[in-house]
């Protein structure tokens, strides 16, 4: 048992984080070479439903440890839990999905069992039983091959939408080991809760709408008369353009984005950066408008499958990675595009 | 307050980054201090005004992160050390954490450390968790504001910020925090500052003056490249009106299966 795969399903408040089931494919990939079936890891309370969910979706069987010390996720009692599983278990691998929560995580069990974590992992190829991994590094502007060849277990985390999200097969039914989690009193306390800033998650996004720089770009637009101030004007026309985007991103069930340039001038909050110093996402389709597209930027997105850029300007940089490009206003074609769209998918 | 700040120093993000003889280049693009960990100096210096104390910078690199330590002094921290060892080359998260646990355990009745919350180069946004657990602090990462602090009652209260929304937390001191932009502007260094980060001395630490022999790092890197080169195919599509080219995008979107 001593090249055991274990797969970490990572949930928010009981609410499984569906990129788990990413993290299972590659954790089968890894556990074919090794001649493991995988294991998932679920920890939590009043989680059972997820080490089900996690046997449908492809994983032999489950761990599940349980405590009401376990109901809101604190970095430090999961890891405790997650490293003496692993300890006990003789673990050859870990994988888990990448959330705020899991990295966290990881990081902390690498150092209780003094062995590498690697993040962000695109790809993954067998060097015997050592996992090499692929990972972006300077925001993608290179890839960087990173192996833990000694420690055990290596642990790998791998960037959402990375790996195929396998469908769940409620035929499918294995053991689920319950086992008491040895616990002590963790030093801090959850407070409460604020709800995220709405829409679609970026990192998620099967399609991402974003804007840039050009989005304020619209003289024909009369701020209304109360609004003197030219900087105060220029960021009410932009939210004009952002609510242009923002239409069309409902009408494809897309998230929205901005360009550092719209983060900085105020246009939209920071949550919505897509970038080397925001979020780097990677959807299938990706349509900028109004980004000429700064190398930062470019790092942030560049691995999106199909990119469309909007732009007035036809020698913005955008248009060397885009797929289709349209020179033009984007105050017209934006609009333009939200009907012809929302017609052809019948809504 | 008895604050650090943990930096880094990195190419700048406009930098054309490559691979040479197997190597990472970023040509003559400067080497700033980790965007990231600008927010960092900019909340510890705050705290320091709020609350009073010192600042003092960290970073484990090259003869190179002195530059990276400078900023930070010329920004306002108080004094700045540099982790320098061959032991370190190599190093991997796990080592600079427990290098820079090590030292911070040196300095004595630390109180809080600040990171930025990733590097933008390596991008692991590991070290922060990883430093805290060696300290046995708790860890608060992605943090976007600090609600409260009382150094009397050895507390902080902050807001994370997490994919599905903020949550907040109370933990007691000392504890590692990692912060995101959204904690707010970092400050420029005035002339003052650099004209004394210009003079500073600052000391360098070795593995045996932190009290460490020889840490191994668990990772290798076996190969570094450039992505594959993505061909410049972009279909210009063009009409009379908007609407002529809103109608023949969507039916390529349509055609390609994108959609």
């Amino acid at each position: 048992m001593a090249e055991r795969v274990f797969v970490y399903v990572d949930h928010y408040q009981g609410e499984e984080v569906g990129a788990s089931w990413e993290a299972l494919t590659a954790a089968r990939m890894i556990g074919e070479s090794l001649k493991s079936e995988v294991t998932a890891l679920v920890i939590g309370d009043g989680v059972r439903s997820l080490a089900e969910a996690a046997i449908q979706h492809g994983a032999k069987d489950a761990i599940l440890r349980e405590s009401p010390e376990l109901k809101e996720f604190r970095p430090e009692p999961y890891a405790d839990v997650v490293s003496q599983v692993l300890k006990e278990a003789g673990a050859a691998v870990l994988v888990l999905p990448t959330t705020g929560r899991t990295r966290e995580l990881a990081a902390l069990v690498g150092v209780d069992l003094e062995t590498g974590v690697v993040t962000d992992a695109i790809a993954v190829e067998m060097d015997g039983e050592a996992v090499v991994v692929t990972r972006p590094i300077y925001a993608g502007k290179l890839l960087s091959k990173e192996v833990c060849r000694e420690k055990r277990p290596q642990i790998l985390l791998v960037r959402t939408r990375a790996f195929e999200r396998p469908e769940p097969d409620a035929g499918r039914s294995g053991t689920i080991e319950v086992g008491v989690a040895a616990l002590e009193a963790a030093a801090t306390e959850i407070v409460g809760y604020k709800a995220a800033e709405g829409g679609v998650s970026l990192t998620d996004a099967a399609v991402i709408v974003s804007g840039g720089r050009g989005v304020s770009n619209n003289s024909r637009l009369t701020p209304p008369a109360e609004i003197t101030d030219e900087k105060e004007q220029e960021v009410w026309r932009a939210q004009q353009g952002f609510e242009l985007i923002r239409q069309l991103a409902e009408a494809l069930g897309a998230a929205v984005g901005a360009s550092r340039a719209a983060v900085d001038a105020g246009y939209v909050p920071y949550a919505y950066q897509v970038g080397q110093t925001g979020k780097v996402v990677s959807p299938d389709l990706y349509i900028a408008c109004g980004i000429s597209g700064a190398i930062q930027h470019l790092a942030g997105m560049r691995t999106s499958k199909t990119i469309v850029a909007i732009n007035r300007d036809a020698e913005a940089p955008i248009f060397k990675l885009a797929r289709f490009g349209v020179v033009g206003d984007l105050y017209d074609v934006v609009p333009a595009l939200t009907s012809a769209l929302k017609e052809r998918l019948g809504k | 307050m008895n604050i650090v700040v943990c930096v880094k120093q990195t190419p700048d993000t406009a930098a054309a980054v490559a691979v040479e003889n197997g190597k990472v280049t970023w040509g003559d693009a400067p080497l700033v201090l980790n965007p990231w960990d600008e927010f960092a100096v900019e909340q510890a210096l705050r705290t320091k005004e709020a609350h009073g104390g010192t600042v003092t910078a960290i970073s484990l690199g090259p003869d190179g992160a002195r530059e990276a330590l400078k900023q930070a002094l010329a920004m306002g921290c108080d004094s700045a050390v540099l982790l320098q060892d061959t032991a370190f080359d190599g190093a991997d998260t796990l080592v600079v954490a427990k290098a820079l646990a090590s030292a911070i355990c040196k300095m004595e009745s630390v109180d809080l450390v600040f990171f930025g919350r990733t590097s933008v180069d390596s991008d692991t946004g590991l070290t922060p968790a990883q430093a805290a657990r060696y300290l046995t602090w708790p860890s608060l990462t992605l943090v976007a504001a600090v609600l409260g602090l009382d150094p009397s009652a050895k507390t902080i209260e902050v807001e994370r910020m997490l994919e599905e929304g903020r949550q907040i937390v109370r933990s007691p001191l000392p504890a590692v925090v990692s912060v995101v932009k959204e904690i707010g502007e970092p400050r420029y260094p005035s002339f003052m500052g650099i004209r004394k980060a210009s003079k500073a001395e600052i000391p360098t630490w070795s593995a045996a003056d932190i009290g460490l022999t020889g840490p191994t790092a668990a990772l290798t890197w076996p190969a570094v490249e450039a992505p594959p080169k993505v061909e410049s195919r972009c279909e210009m599509i063009t009409g009379d009106t908007p609407e002529a080219i809103a109608a023949a995008l969507a039916d390529r979107l349509v055609e390609e299966k994108v959609l």
